[in-house]
């Protein structure tokens, strides 16, 4: 096998590459969503902005009322070569309910998500967490400790945070990459579980 | 043209609008986000292109990218670089790769080898 799996300067993925596969990173604003993508993708994680508009509208119904329908937002992402023929991306975006245009085509063909949490400020998740259950889009809690002073038990966390028996809950810290890989390692073994 | 895609947070809403002439923007099942792209023939017709076409076929002349990564690359909002491949698909002018080409590969394949890709690469 070729052990060089990108090109030369990174950009461009390997002439075998066949499965692309995406998983998503979500959480509430300022819950590390960006320092978990850069710690793991051997890109610069990239920035791209969805330009949303009211469902169906034309080009140019959208000329004289630019600025009022339409508004962008940024989502980034990184990337993951895994082997010569399968590439993993990580997709992250804001959890407001507002960007669902976005939301429908990051949950599009996503094996699943990792909802990163923060201990301090639980209650934020709750409308993340709605918007992941409402794409049906099956998930494991990563806990990222901002000051390890304040860590808590699991169970508390579980039941603060109300969830199902089988959703794993991993710490996770976002800057470190062991600690960012355990996480996506606990997500990836739970979604097997859900698919034999 | 940028390489890191940020900057661009306040892309004039107008501008690729003029650049897409007007075309509806597709639907994200013909490129999604993780569609992978690269350009046809080493990017032969490019010459011809306007800028914006030009762009982002001389990008893909370098291998295989995904759409979002174009989309970061360029510095345009996705929904616009989807006008622009789509049009240029048609002129056989791109050619994409699903991400998933057989439907004999389930997830729980595809599971397993991101299972093993992660284990070899941080385990
Ligand atoms: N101490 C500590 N700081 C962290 C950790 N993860 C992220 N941070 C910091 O928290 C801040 C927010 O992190 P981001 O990665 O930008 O969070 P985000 O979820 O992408 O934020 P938005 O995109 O604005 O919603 C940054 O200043 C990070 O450096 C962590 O595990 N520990
Ligand atoms: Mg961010």
């Amino acid at each position: 096998m070729d052990s060089r799996l990108v090109s030369d300067d990174h950009t461009y993925l390997s002439e075998q590459v066949r499965i692309a596969a995406k998983i998503l990173v979500v959480g509430h604003f300022a819950v590390g969503k960006t320092t978990f993508i850069g710690t793991l993708s051997e890109i610069p994680p990239l920035r791209t902005e969805e330009t949303m508009t009211r469902a169906g509208a034309h080009i140019d119904d959208l000329r004289g009322v630019q600025g009022k329908t339409t508004t962008t937002v940024a989502m980034d992402f990184g990337r993951l070569t895994l082997s010569d023929t399968l590439v993993l991306y990580l997709f992250g975006t804001p959890g407001q309910q507002r960007f669902v245009q976005v939301w429908e085509d990051m949950a599009r063909g996503a094996l699943g998500a990792l909802l990163l949490v923060d201990p301090q400020r639980l209650e934020e998740s709750f409308p993340v967490m709605d918007l992941v259950e409402s794409y049906g889009i099956p998930y494991a809690v990563g806990v990222n400790y901002f000051d390890e002073s304040e860590r808590r038990p699991d169970d508390e966390l579980r039941e603060a945070l109300d969830l199902l028996p089988d959703t794993p809950v991993v710490a996770c810290d976002a800057r470190d990459e062991a600690s960012s890989a355990g996480a996506l390692i606990t997500l990836v073994k739970y979604l097997q579980t859900r698919t034999s | 043209m940028t390489t890191d895609g940020t900057g661009h947070e306040s892309v004039d809403l107008v501008r690729p609008y003029v650049i897409t002439n007007g075309q509806e923007l597709p639907k994200g099942d013909e490129f999604e986000l993780v569609t992978l792209v690269t350009a046809a023939d080493g990017g032969a017709r490019r010459a011809q292109l306007d800028p914006e076409r030009r762009a982002l076929v001389e990008l893909c002349c370098g291998g295989y990218l995904s759409v979002a990564e174009i989309a970061g690359h360029i510095g345009l909002p996705i929904g616009v670089i989807r006008v622009l491949l789509s049009d240029l698909a048609g002129n056989g002018q791109i050619v994409t790769r699903n991400p998933v080409p057989t439907a004999q590969l389930t997830d729980i394949q595809v599971l397993q080898e991101v299972l093993d890709g992660l284990q070899t690469r941080f385990g």
